[in-house]
């Protein structure tokens, strides 16, 4: 897929996500956005698709912060698990589109929403497919940078490191934010790139929302032949509507009517 | 127990290559010759049992059948959460394996002591809760473990366990094991205090009691019509299991207030508080009446306690 294809990919899922989270008065829009562009190329490139469903070499998706479930339904939909107008259910009652992502939704691999448990699974998955007899697969864990603070990550990527497992690839959003302030004030994460590196992984960082950077990083995996992969994506929470970038409060609040629609404005998605 | 456990995986192991090994750096001489069996199929994750869960579930997700193992409270409490999100709630088919269940790590001090497991285990959904008596019942549950898709818990003793059983024993999941007839009183027994009970069944029996004795190598599910059975037929039933408040005792006691049967109910288990001294496996039974001697005591309190009432009506 062109960039440009990823633009528009991106730039539909976002609307989705901004008319999901309006219509249930849901929360997360600015880690949605943060995101968006590389789900966006994510759901590009890796080998997945609805007719893939059921097989065994299939590439995984593990959105290990699962409170982003709206951008990664958006996307999921758009590449056909679903129909879109499904996407209309988000949070409604007796919909298993739940607000922290669900694996009762066609092509959801793992729940998650308590953060720190996406990089353990996505190590068994990978670990499952070095060691398949038959085609390898690989696996992608979108995290978030809050979600670092999670002891079981840095279990996680001790173990990788040491497995060297190479399918494995980990995708941080560095937006800096996490849910009371800054990152750098409430836990430091830098140097980030350098602690990834010393527990053997090969470092990628990228803007987040350079769809060429984002298409390089993920066409080039494994970055170092051998090495499970991080690539490090400078990210802006809220990214591409302008009153929610870089403000901690679009972790929390629910667009209104009127919100939604300059959001859409800007965004230049289809209404 | 764990010998039984790892010579029952290697057999199974080999005639199914779905079958992986996790430790968390735990089993020194009892897993070597499965990691040497199956090097491919085994993994020592290091000393992090919530990576390990997580990789448990991930590779269940990836049609392994996946057993992990490590002692006392390691690879459940550590790890509660990801066995909650990451096991059960996907019905990964993962195989949670802890030595050292109870106090058979007594003398080393309460953070080894699986003495709230179950409670906390048994109330997840899709988790199966083995508590194997005895070698045999060890190698059975193993098995059915293997037979079973979704989450399973087995909560094994430690080392040289006396058999109870003599040969091989064929129970199902969920299935109780009637070792020995009687009407007088239940003992309903779970886990390695199965040995104690049979003891105790025979001191009763000198006194002119006849004991049904039944083991409970599974937990969750209970064996609700053994249980009933039990209600209905005998003059009421005497719980024992090496674990506190909340596990064996508890199931049944919300089961038989369930049938509308007149309920005759005493747990033998330990109490809620934690053990803060040093003390062999067998001098913390003597503490706690678990032994066969304060075993068959309750027994016949109970039992008497029966008779009296009976007597007043």
């Amino acid at each position: 897929m062109s960039d440009l294809d990823v633009q528009a990919f991106a730039r539909k899922i976002r609307g989705h996500a901004l008319r999901m989270v309006h219509r249930a008065n849901a929360s997360h829009i600015g880690s949605c956005f943060s995101i968006a562009d590389l789900v966006a190329a994510l759901f590009s490139t890796m080998r997945i698709g609805p007719a893939l469903l059921g097989d065994p070499t299939r590439d995984r998706f593990i959105l290990s912060k699962g409170h982003a479930a709206a951008v990664v339904y958006a996307a999921l939909a758009v590449r056909g698990f679903f129909p879109e107008t499904e996407l209309d259910n988000y949070c409604v009652d007796g919909s298993n589109l739940t607000g922290h992502i669900n694996h009762m939704v066609p092509g959801v691999e793992v729940s998650t929403g308590s953060l720190g448990h996406g990089l353990p699974i996505g190590c068994g998955m990978a670990l499952a497919g070095a060691r398949a007899s038959g085609g390898r697969w690989r696996v992608f864990v979108v995290l978030s940078d809050g979600e670092l603070d999670e002891g079981s990550n840095w279990e996680a990527i001790l173990f990788a490191g040491h497995q060297r497992l190479d399918n494995l690839v980990a995708i941080v959003d560095y937006n800096k934010w996490q849910s009371f302030g800054r990152t750098s004030d409430v836990m430091g994460l830098d140097p980030l790139a350098d602690k990834w590196r010393a527990f053997g992984w090969g470092v990628r960082e990228i803007d987040g929302h350079d769809y060429s950077q984002i298409g390089a990083a993920l066409r080039e995996v494994p970055v170092q032949a051998g090495h499970p992969t991080v690539i490090i994506a400078h990210t802006t929470k809220g990214k591409g509507v302008d009153f929610m970038e870089n403000r901690l409060e679009w972790h929390y609040k629910s667009p209104s009517a009127e919100q939604l629609a300059r959001g859409l404005a800007q965004l230049g998605g289809d209404k | 127990m764990r010998n039984s456990f790892a010579q029952t995986l290697g057999e199974l192991a080999a005639g199914d290559d779905r079958i992986w090994l996790l430790t968390a750096d735990l089993g020194f001489s009892v897993l070597e010759p499965f990691a040497v069996q199956f090097p491919e199929r085994y993994v020592n994750v290091g000393v992090a049992e919530q990576n390990m869960a997580g990789i448990a579930a991930g590779l269940a997700m990836s049609a392994k059948t996946v057993f992990i193992y490590s002692i006392a409270n390691f690879p459940t409490m550590r790890c509660l959460e990801q066995i909650r999100n990451d096991i059960c709630y996907h019905n990964a088919n993962v195989k949670i394996v802890a030595v050292g269940g109870g106090l058979a790590y007594g003398p080393q001090g309460y953070t080894h002591h699986g003495v709230e497991d179950v409670a906390v285990l048994r109330v997840l959904p899709n988790m199966t809760v083995f508590c194997p008596g005895d070698p045999w019942e060890t190698r059975r549950v193993t098995e059915l473990a293997v037979q079973t898709d979704g989450p399973c818990y087995l909560r094994l003793g430690k080392a040289n366990e006396k058999k109870v059983h003599q040969s091989a024993v064929g129970f199902a999941i969920g299935q109780a094991v009637e070792l020995a007839p009687g009407t007088d009183v239940t003992l309903a027994s779970t886990g390695g205090m199965l040995a104690s009970c049979v003891e105790a069944r025979e001191e009763l029996r000198q006194q002119g009691l006849r004991v049904r004795l039944l083991s409970l190598p599974t937990v969750s599910p209970l064996d609700q019509s053994a249980l009933l059975r039990a209600q209905l037929e005998t003059g009421g039933i005497v719980t024992v299991e090496e674990h506190g408040p909340g596990g064996l005792y508890s199931m049944v006691a919300e089961f038989l207030l369930t049938t509308g049967h007149p309920t005759r109910l005493r747990g033998l288990h330990l109490p809620r508080e934690a053990v803060k001294v040093a003390g062999s496996q067998a001098e913390l039974h003597r503490r706690f009446g678990l032994d066969p001697a304060g075993i068959s005591r309750v027994v016949r309190e109970f039992f008497d306690q029966g008779v009296a009432q009976a007597t007043r009506r």
